[in-house]
C-alpha cells in the first residue's frame, strides 16, 4: 500500500484546493437546513463546471476517465476546506450504465451528472419499505408509453426533480420480484401530486411523496428488460448505500470539525462525556475516510456490484449516529431549549441513517446469509 | 493513491497466514504441546520476521509497519503462541539507539502497560511488566535510563515464568529491586521523539494483533452457528444470531481500514501524523475487539463459558493488545489533548 499522492494526484489536489478556496459557498449542513437543499443544484453545477465531478466516469459522458481514487481527494480536500459533499447520485449513474441501453445512457447520464437534469428516485411506498419487491405502483402499456398509477414516498428531491427514477410493476402475473421494471419518468407533468414531507427534525425540502395518477413515460424510457426493475434496483440499492459512491466522507468531517470548534473555542465548558463523545465521532469519521480510500482502491481493479454495500452502510450508520450523539452531547441543556438548535437538529437526523437506503436490520440480514453463508431464516 | 496490498505484501500475507494456522493452537489443550510451540517458534525465527525492524544499514528498518502489521495480523488469527510483537518492538528500540540488536527479548513497561518502564537507579523501585519476551528460557527485557535530555537503554533479567490472563504471550512482572544491567554501544540517546516514534508502531502492531484476533475467532463463531443445532435447526439461521455476526464482521471491516493505514504511517508520514493514526486505530480496533469476542462467546453459548473452548483464549489475548500502548480510553483522552485543547482552559 502507498497512499502518498502520485505527481498526476497531487496536482490535482493543487488546483481542487485553490478551487475550493474561492468557491465554497459556505451552505450549512445538509441535514440540518432547507437551505442547504435548496442551493444544492448551485452546488453541484459549480463542481461540475470546473471539472471537479464526475471524476471516474466515462468522458463521453461528462466524467473525466480519472482513477477511482480521486474521488478520495476530493472528499479530503471538501472535508479540510468545511465545503458541501460532492452531490450524492453516482448509485443513479451505476444503475444507468449497468443495466440501460446505449441510447439511455446517452440520453440520460450528461444531464445526470452535469446537474442540468435533476432526478429523485421513486422506489419505496408506504406498503412497500423493507419488502420493496411487495411494491404495487403499476405501469400499464398504452401504445407507444407506458401509464402510471401509484403512491411513492421518503423520494429525495423530487419536489425539484426534472426526472424520476421509477420503479414500478409491468407484470402483476409473475412473482412479486420478476413482474418489476425500471424507468426514467418525466415529473413535470399532469398526472403527478408533490406532497412534502416533514423529517422529524423540522427540514421540509428532502423527503418528498408523489403521487402517480395517470402519469404517461415513453415506452423507449425503459431502462433495461422488462421484468429486470428487480436486478436494476438492486444494483442502484448496493451502491446508495456506500459512502464512497455518496461522498458522505465529506459531510460527516465538516460535522466533526463544527463541533471540534465549539470546543476549542471554550474547553472548560465541556466536561469530560462530551469530550470523549467529540473524540469518538472524530475517530469514527476517520475509520470511514480510510475505508472509504480502501474501498475505492479496490475499485482500480473492478467495481463490484455485490452485497459489500451493505457492510459499508452499516459503518456509515453507525458514523452518523456517533456524530449525531456528539452534537447533542455538545449542545447540552440548549437541545432542548431550542428547537432550532444545529445539534438538536443533526441528532435527530442521524436516527434516518439507520432506517433510509434499507434499515439496519435488512444489512444485517444480507450480511449474515450473503457474505456469512448463515442458513436463510 | 493506492490501499491495496502490493503483490509482495499479499504474498507476505498469505505465508504468514498459512503458518500460522498450520502450526498456532487448534484447541486449549494444544497450548501445552511443547513440541509444536517450538516448531512455531523455529518457523518465525527461520523466516527472519523477528528482524524486520532490523538497521538496513542506513538507520533505517529492514522492513516497513506494514509488514510487521501483516505479521502481527496473522499471528493474532491464528492466536499463535509465540512471541512477535515483544521482539520486533526490542529491536526497533536498540535500532533507534544505535545498539546491536538482541539484549533485550522484549520491553519493560510501566505498570499502566502504556509506557515503557524508566529506571532511576542501579535497581528498580516499582514494579515492571515485561511483555511478549520469547518464552521456554530466562531472559532479558530493555528498560529506559534517563541521561541528560534523553534516555539509555538498559536491561533487566527475566525468567521464563508468565503471569498474564493472555495464554499465548508472556507477561512477567518484576517487583520493585530488579537489578539494571548495562547494554554496551549504543551511538545515541533515545529521544521523546523517538520513543513517540516507536509507541506509534506498538500502536500500529497492537492493533494488527486485534484485527487478526476479531477475523479468527468469529471465523470460529459463523462455523459454530452453522454447525450448532437448537430447536432442530442451526442457531445461525435465527437472525438475533445471524445479526450479531453481521454487526461483528462490519466492525472488522473498519478497524482493518484504520488498521492498515496505521501500519503505513508509522515510516511514512510525520511522527505526529503517525502517532494520531495510531490513536484512531487503536481505540477503533479495541472497542471492536470487545465487542466481537463478546459476541464469539455469546453465540458459543453454554460452551463459550468453558475453559476448553478456545474462545477465552481469544478474549484474553485481546484484554493484553488492547491494553497495551493504552486502550480505547488512554486513546481518546489522548485526541481530545490534542484536537480539543486541554479540558480546563488553554495550558
Amino acid at each position: 500500500m502507498d497512499l502518498r499522492d502520485s505527481p498526476a494526484e497531487a496536482e490535482f489536489r493543487t488546483r481542487l484546493r485553490a478551487w475550493i478556496a474561492a468557491n465554497n459557498p459556505g451552505l450549512p449542513v445538509s441535514s440540518t437546513d432547507d437551505e442547504y437543499w435548496a442551493r444544492q443544484a448551485e452546488w453541484h453545477t459549480a463542481l461540475y463546471d470546473a471539472g471537479f465531478f464526475g471524476l471516474s466516469w466515462p468522458s463521453r459522458f461528462g466524467g473525466h476517465d480519472l482513477p477511482s481514487v480521486f474521488d478520495v481527494i476530493l472528499d479530503d480536500e471538501l472535508a479540510v476546506a468545511g465545503a458541501p459533499p460532492r452531490p450524492s447520485l453516482g448509485y443513479l449513474v451505476q444503475g444507468i450504465a449497468r443495466h440501460a441501453s446505449q441510447s439511455i445512457q446517452e440520453r440520460f447520464l450528461p444531464g445526470l451528472i452535469s446537474g442540468r437534469e435533476r432526478w429523485c428516485q421513486g422506489f419505496s411506498e408506504p406498503d412497500a419499505g423493507s419488502d420493496l419487491a411487495a411494491l404495487r405502483t403499476t405501469a400499464t402499456r398504452d401504445g407507444d408509453e407506458f401509464v402510471i398509477n401509484g403512491h411513492k414516498i421518503w423520494t429525495s428531491y423530487s419536489d425539484v426533480a426534472d426526472w424520476c427514477f421509477l420503479l414500478a410493476r409491468t407484470d402483476p402475473s409473475v412473482a412479486k420480484h420478476k413482474g418489476l421494471s425500471a424507468f426514467a419518468v418525466p415529473m413535470r407533468q399532469p398526472g403527478i401530486e408533490q406532497r412534502p414531507l416533514r423529517m422529524i427534525n423540522g427540514i421540509t425540502t428532502e423527503f418528498g411523496q408523489v403521487l402517480f395518477d395517470g402519469a404517461r413515460v415513453p415506452a423507449e424510457n425503459m431502462i433495461g428488460e422488462p421484468g429486470e426493475g428487480w436486478r436494476v434496483a438492486m444494483t442502484i440499492v448496493s451502491h446508495e448505500r456506500e459512502p464512497g459512491e455518496l461522498g458522505y466522507v465529506a459531510r460527516y468531517a465538516k460535522m466533526v470539525k463544527d463541533l471540534e470548534q465549539t470546543v476549542r473555542a471554550d474547553p472548560g465548558a465541556f466536561g469530560s462525556e462530551q469530550r470523549e463523545a467529540v473524540a469518538w465521532a472524530y475517530v469514527q469519521a476517520e475509520m470511514l475516510r480510510l475505508h472509504v480510500c480502501r474501498r475505492l482502491s479496490e475499485r482500480l481493479e473492478r467495481v463490484d456490484h455485490g452485497p459489500g454495500g451493505s457492510i459499508d452502510k452499516l459503518l456509515m450508520t453507525w458514523v452518523e449516529q456517533a456524530v449525531g450523539a456528539a452534537a447533542l452531547a455538545v449542545a447540552g441543556p440548549r437541545a432542548v431549549i431550542d428547537t432550532n438548535d444545529v445539534g438538536l437538529k443533526i441528532y435527530l437526523y442521524s436516527r434516518a441513517q439507520s432506517v433510509m437506503g434499507g434499515t439496519s436490520q435488512i444489512q444485517k440480514n444480507i450480511i449474515a446469509t450473503r457474505i456469512l453463508g448463515l442458513p436463510a431464516a | 493513491m493506492d490501499a491495496r496490498d502490493t503483490p509482495e505484501q499479499a504474498e507476505l500475507r498469505r505465508t504468514a497466514r498459512q503458518l500460522a494456522r498450520e502450526l498456532g493452537p487448534r484447541t486449549v489443550a494444544d497450548l501445552d504441546d511443547r513440541k509444536r510451540s517450538q516448531r512455531l517458534a523455529e518457523a518465525v525465527r527461520d523466516a527472519g520476521w523477528l528482524e524486520l525492524r532490523h538497521d538496513a544499514g542506513d538507520g533505517a528498518p529492514l522492513a516497513s509497519g506494514v509488514e510487521a502489521a501483516i505479521i502481527a495480523d496473522a499471528l493474532g488469527e491464528a492466536v499463535a503462541d509465540v512471541a512477535f510483537a515483544g521482539p520486533v518492538l526490542a529491536a526497533d528500540l536498540a535500532r533507534r539507539a544505535g545498539a546491536r540488536p538482541g539484549d533485550g527479548a522484549g520491553v519493560a513497561f510501566a505498570p499502566d502497560l502504556i509506557d515503557a518502564a524508566v529506571v532511576f537507579g542501579p535497581a528498580t523501585t516499582t514494579p515492571i511488566h515485561a511483555i511478549d519476551c520469547a518464552t521456554g528460557s530466562p531472559t532479558q527485557a530493555y528498560i529506559l535510563v534517563p541521561e541528560g535530555a534523553g534516555y539509555r537503554l538498559a536491561c533487566v533479567q527475566v525468567d521464563a515464568a508468565s503471569d498474564g490472563a493472555d495464554l499465548t504471550r508472556m507477561l512477567r512482572s518484576l517487583p520493585a529491586g530488579a537489578p539494571v544491567v548495562a547494554v554496551p554501544d549504543q551511538s545515541r540517546l533515545l529521544t521523546r521523539a523517538d520513543l513517540d516514534s516507536w509507541a506509534t508502531l506498538g500502536l500500529a502492531l497492537t492493533s494488527a494483533d486485534l484485527i487478526g484476533l476479531m477475523r479468527g475467532v468469529l471465523e470460529l463463531s459463523v462455523a459454530y452457528a452453522k454447525d450448532r443445532r437448537q430447536y432442530g435447526v442451526a442457531i445461525g439461521s435465527f437472525q438475533a444470531v445471524q445479526h450479531l455476526l453481521a454487526e461483528a464482521h462490519c466492525l472488522i471491516e473498519g478497524a482493518f481500514s484504520v488498521a492498515l493505514h496505521a501500519s503505513w504511517a508509522v515510516d511514512d508520514r510525520a511522527p505526529d501524523e503517525a502517532r494520531a493514526a495510531g490513536r484512531v486505530a487503536k481505540a477503533y480496533c479495541a472497542r471492536a475487539a470487545r465487542t466481537v469476542c463478546e459476541t464469539a462467546v455469546q453465540v458459543h453459548g453454554g460452551m463459550g463459558n468453558t475453559w476448553e473452548c478456545i474462545v477465552h483464549v481469544y478474549l484474553r489475548r485481546a484484554l493484553l493488545s488492547s491494553r497495551w500502548f493504552g486502550d480505547d480510553g488512554e486513546q481518546l483522552r489522548q485526541l481530545e489533548r490534542t484536537r480539543l485543547g486541554a479540558p480546563h482552559g488553554p495550558a
